[in-house]
């Protein structure tokens, strides 16, 4: 990553773009893959698990644990930037703690059962 | 597919679809969203954050920033196991890498023009018609709740081919605003079809 170059002549403390680079380990790639509408639940809540996580990671664990929401949910009710919020609910998910439904990048989103089911229910709407 | 996800992903209980509401400054996007989202539109500084950080970092601070970049989403629950989320684009060029990530697994997108300012949404259109495989309607809002305008003439305009349905919305109403989403999800359809091109290209 070389991002970090313009950090140059500035603390952790004042730059606001140090923040989530030590929060996920400078570690920005391979976290595309979850779309800003996927949805994210948890298979139980652990406290102690919890416990054991940085803040952000703790409150996207928790939010993810109340309710099943969408990654941009996630990101905008937590507060934490869409990439950094990725990074974590990626990390969250590959240690089993987290679970994200559908969409994935082989499910097509022309899929015509699906489309067909979107246009039933705005229907209701009409 | 993707190989290499090391997601831990399961059989889906509840779907979500995307459509992408795009258009120039101040056409109605957050408006639309308004009108028939379940929650108050989200409005992100983060993503504006972020957005600033990867693409301009010189823009942080700039006032206009936090008026153009600020970016909205919505969402409806179709069915029990149906949510639907409209995301808003930020208008302006520069952050054109927010809007492949947005499009990026959208089932189809309404590009919102307002015939009075029509240009500024013409670098939507544009982006919608060459450089992405998401199908797409274009809306004009009617904000005077006349159109005045021939749709012929806006078509020609836009230089729009006649395979893009082109109709008109109020932004404010509910039922024009599902009208426009069901164009849209219809014009999708037209796209579906079993192995399509457009179906693998859309989830590229
Ligand atoms: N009269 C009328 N006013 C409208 C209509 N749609 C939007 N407006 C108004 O137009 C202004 C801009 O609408 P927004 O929904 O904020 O537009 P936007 O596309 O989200 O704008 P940006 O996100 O800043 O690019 C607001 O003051 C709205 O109240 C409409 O159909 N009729
Ligand atoms: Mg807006």
């Amino acid at each position: 990553m070389s991002g970090n170059g313009q950090l140059r002549g500035r603390t952790a403390a004042t730059n606001p773009w140090v923040r989530p680079y030590v929060l996920t380990s400078g570690r920005t790639r391979g976290a595309g893959e979850l779309l800003v509408h996927a949805l994210v639940s948890a298979p139980g809540y652990d406290p102690q698990f919890a416990a054991t996580l940085l803040p952000e990671a703790r409150a996207l664990y928790e939010r993810a644990c109340t309710s099943t929401e969408s990654v941009a949910e996630l990101s905008a009710h937590c507060g934490i930037p869409l990439g950094v919020t990725r990074v974590l609910l990626s990390d969250l998910c590959s240690a089993g703690r987290l679970l994200v439904d559908a969409p994935t990048a082989a499910a097509s989103p022309l899929d015509r059962n699906l489309l067909e089911r979107v246009l039933d229910g705005l229907r209701q709407y009409a | 597919m993707a190989s290499g996800s090391t997601l831990n992903r399961r059989p889906a209980r509840r779907t979500s679809v995307k459509l992408v509401i795009a258009g120039g400054f101040g056409v109605g996007k957050t408006t639309f969203v308004s009108a028939i989202s379940e929650i108050p539109p989200v409005n992100t500084d983060n993503w504006m954050t972020e957005a600033s950080r990867t693409v301009d970092p010189l823009a942080v601070g700039d006032a206009k920033t936090t008026t153009t970049v600020a970016m909205d989403f919505g969402r409806i629950t179709l069915a029990q196991d149906l949510v639907l989320y409209l995301f808003g684009t930020p208008g302006q060029a520069r952050f054109w890498p927010m809007w492949d990530d947005l499009s990026r697994g959208a089932s189809g997108a309404v590009v919102l023009v307002d015939t009075r300012r029509l240009a500024i949404s013409f670098p939507a259109v544009n982006y919608f018609d060459a450089d992405s495989d998401v199908p797409f309607v274009v809306a004009v809002n009617l904000f005077d709740g006349q159109q005045t305008h021939p749709l012929e003439e806006v078509r020609d305009a836009l230089r729009l081919s006649g395979e893009v349905p082109l109709i008109t919305c109020d932004a404010r109403d509910r039922r024009s605003v599902a009208g426009a989403l069901t164009a849209a999800v219809s014009h999708s359809l037209r796209h579906s079809g079993a192995g399509g091109r457009h179906g693998a290209l859309a989830a590229r």
